[in-house]
């Protein structure tokens, strides 16, 4: 492909195929379009041995020439996989087995009515079966990362093009200068989506003219999403991987480098393999490579696979990686766009930043800024987990409160318990409580309550999580993680866990909560890199906002949620306990004593609280609290 | 980070080591060669024992010292052979809110081996990691490359069972 002529062409046909899955009608080769989940949650749960079903059973219908298998990107509704949705209604099937495909294939593909029975429960409303922008989860969201997440086959280029594709491309290279590329970045408010927030577009230009005779820029994207916790950057590399592609080259061009590197985590195999087709696909189209449209910009990407060290999520440490080193950070200044990789100009966005970029250009800065609230303009993507009905990959504008994303999004927390806490941030961020259940999620609101938004993960906690428990898991990971470069963070963050360990073992003091809050801001004002001075952000929003907790392990040596097992006692209920004695013959400790057909009591100094007495029980008599 | 070392002898054929050695000479001179190689060379031994580290370090020209400060530092490498069945246990924080913590401890009971161990049989091995992203179905187990969810610690025994060849 050399001319933007060529590309619309490919536009025009691809178009009329797509279409069928958003708007209905149009003029597809096929009747049908029957999207199928691909992503690592759905193909978890088993979507390649549907595709494997359906295509048997569309052949021993004869449909093959009617109804298309498109193999998509993530859905969001990860709960719910395998996922399959059915063109032109937008039939949702949720959970979906290998036994239903037959009777889904021969009532619904052949015979047009869908299968109720095997539809996600929230799509059905009487009579009217709701498509998926309909139900609630689809409803609320915004979609501008995620657009063709679900939408297209992510292996296929003619899809991507058909949806918009290559069209911000093709219009900077033909039409824009580096500046009035950068400008529109910056007029757009975009801020960095992996954690910092640093404004785009302002990093371009920095970029772009800090050294002008620099002989040769990279442009790397950061794609080592280590927030455990977070995965929308891989959904986004699942499921469009070509909108990377564009949007580094756009980036290029705006700051003039020839050559870009994409670190992604070797423990995303899906993801990888996928931009891998998506590069080759986009060098045999001339989108990459030598002279793209017919002008002077070349440019051209090369994949980097990390090895799974959070730490290679700061940038410099990321770039030391790239160059085949141990991924230690360095201080900054120089700061990349002066001295990156190779000690040449750089620039490094996340996945999702870059997934926003080619939207901005083709829609311009005031359609993007136009979302969202204050200084945190567009939408953020975030990945809802841990205890809430709809776990997955949500994206709505800058601003939206937590209660929303939670209660009508998230479908609220199941089992009829109550909302504790979220977390947000990952190890870098901090939990906001359920007093700020209508907290605006955008970067100052939750900076003011000492938490951030990080690279979006929200994990949702009920009452049985214990916050003093979360506080040293994040610890645990970020000991194990830091890098052992500079000593505050190396020692501080293993001291940190030590104590919290300590108070979980009921062993504190209210001395140790005091070392530990004055240790948290010495880690923080003084480690090197991003890594040790966010890492005391768990431990403080919780003594913030949870303190009575922490109070509650020292003082009165119980764990409120009951997690800590060391705080934990066994005690048998009375009217329960039948007496048969299994419970005392099992306990090693000898802890429990009485007599046949007499209720039972468990010594608790004796007790080791190994738990034997809870699984010999028939009749649920023994609980511990 | 720690990292376990192998108590079994090295036992790396004339095979391994040439294809190896033609993956070095192939990558040598790009930057940024040593880590794709390190990879590769895991792909082909399983693991990354020294003396496989001292062959990438002869052939690059690059001091021991350095290939095992790489292979220390990221938690892809293992110094140690894992398991015919490696059992990987997701700790990530979607997981650990769930009760991933349960099915770690029930694994090693059952196991009678620590996380970052083998059983002396070589059949299995444990480990724990850091999200594998399939957040939506916590808690998640993966057996070499099967993923199981929505666990609790019940279903150990079960999924243990698969694996009893």
């Amino acid at each position: 492909m050399k001319t933007y002529e060529e590309l619309k062409a490919i536009r025009e046909r691809a178009e009329k195929e797509v279409a069928l899955r958003t708007h209905g009608g149009a003029s597809s080769r096929y009747e049908r379009h029957v999207l199928v989940c691909g992503g690592t949650g759905c193909t978890s749960s088993g979507s390649m041995k549907i595709i494997a079903e359906l295509e048997k059973q569309l052949a021993a219908f004869d449909l093959t020439d009617k109804v298309q298998i498109v193999k998509t990107g993530c859905f969001g509704l990860c709960a719910k996989g395998p996922i399959m949705i059915v063109y032109p209604e937008g039939s949702f099937y949720s959970m979906v087995k290998v036994e239903e495909i037959a009777k889904i294939v021969e009532e619904h593909l052949k015979n047009g009515n869908p299968v109720k029975e095997f539809l996600y429960e929230e799509t059905l409303h009487g009579d009217h079966i709701k498509a998926l922008d309909e139900t609630n989860f689809y409803a609320k969201q915004h979609r501008v990362a995620l657009r063709n997440c679900g939408v297209i086959n992510p292996e296929c280029i003619e899809e991507y093009i058909g949806r918009g594709g290559y069209e911000a491309l093709a219009k900077v290279v033909s039409s824009m200068t580096p500046e009035e590329v950068i400008q529109t970045v910056l007029d757009s408010g975009l801020r960095g989506r992996g954690g910092g927030g640093f404004p785009t577009g302002m990093k371009w230009k920095l970029a772009r003219n800090l050294v002008p005779d620099a002989d040769i820029k990279y442009v790397c994207c950061n794609a080592d999403e280590g927030d455990p916790g977070a995965f929308m950057d891989r959904s986004i590399l699942e499921g469009d991987p070509h909108v990377l592609i564009e949007a580094m080259a756009i980036a290029a061009f705006a700051i003039g480098a020839s050559q870009g590197y994409v670190y992604v985590r070797a423990e995303y195999p899906i993801a990888v393999q996928r931009l891998r087709v998506a590069i080759d696909q986009a060098r045999e189209n001339g989108l990459l490579g030598k002279n793209i449209f017919d002008s002077d910009f070349s440019f051209d990407m090369d994949l980097r696979l990390g090895a799974g060290a959070f730490v290679c999520g700061e940038e410099t440490a990321l770039m030391t990686s790239i160059e085949g080193n141990r991924g230690e950070p360095r201080p900054r200044p120089p700061f990349p766009a002066e001295k990156g990789l190779y000690q040449k100009p750089t620039i490094l966005n996340n996945v999702e930043t870059y997934a926003n970029i080619p939207q901005i250009i083709v829609n311009g800065a005031e359609w993007y800024a136009a979302m969202g609230k204050d200084n945190s303009k567009g939408t953020k993507v975030f990945a809802l987990g841990g205890k809430v009905t709809n776990t997955g990959l949500v994206e709505v504008p800058m601003g939206t409160t937590l209660r929303e994303i939670i209660e009508e999004i998230g479908g609220g927390i199941p089992n009829g318990k109550k909302f504790k806490a979220a977390q947000a941030g990952g190890p870098s961020g901090g939990c906001i409580p359920a007093e700020h259940y209508d907290v605006n999620v955008d970067y100052d609101s939750l900076a003011k309550i000492g938490c951030m938004i990080g690279s979006g993960g929200l994990i949702v906690m009920d009452e049985d999580n214990c916050m003093v428990d979360i506080a040293k898991f994040f610890l645990e990971f970020t000991m194990d993680e830091s890098c052992g470069k500079c000593s505050p963070c190396r020692i501080g963050t293993k001291r940190m866990y030590e104590i919290l360990d300590k108070i979980t073992k009921g062993q504190g003091t209210l001395e140790d909560i005091d070392k530990l809050e004055e240790l948290c801001n010495h880690v923080k004002a003084n480690s090197l890199c991003g890594l040790g001075q966010t890492a005391p952000n768990p431990v403080l929003s919780t003594l913030r906002f949870f303190r009575d907790e922490y109070i509650a392990h020292v003082v009165e040596k119980r764990c409120p949620a009951g997690v800590c097992k060391d705080l934990l006692q066994y005690t048998i209920l009375e009217d329960k306990c039948k007496g048969c004695t299994a419970c005392a013959r099992k306990c090693p400790a000898s802890a429990i004593s009485g007599t046949v057909k007499q209720p039972h009591t468990i010594d608790p100094a004796k007790c080791i609280k190994c738990g034997a007495c809870i699984d010999t029980c028939k009749f649920g008599a023994i609980i511990k609290k | 980070m720690s990292k376990k070392f192998s108590t079994l002898p090295f036992q790396g054929t004339k095979q391994q080591e040439e294809e190896l050695v033609a993956v070095i000479e192939a990558t040598k001179g790009d930057p940024g060669a040593l880590m794709p190689i390190m990879q590769k060379a895991q792909e082909i031994y399983g693991y990354l024992p020294i003396e496989v580290q001292t062959i990438i370090a002869e052939h690059l020209n690059i001091p021991l010292e350095k290939v095992y400060g790489v292979a220390t530092f990221y938690a892809q490498f293992t110094l140690a052979p894992k398991g015919r069945y490696r059992i990987s246990v997701c700790l990530g924080t979607a997981c650990y809110v769930k009760g991933a913590a349960d099915l770690v401890t029930r694994l090693s009971e059952r196991l009678g081996i620590g996380v970052g161990e083998i059983t002396p049989d070589g059949k299995f091995s444990l480990d724990d990691c850091r999200c594998i992203g399939a957040c939506g179905l916590a808690p998640v187990l993966t057996v070499n490359d099967d993923v199981y969810g929505r666990l609790t610690a019940d279903d150990i025994d079960s999924i243990l069972a698969k694996y009893a060849d």
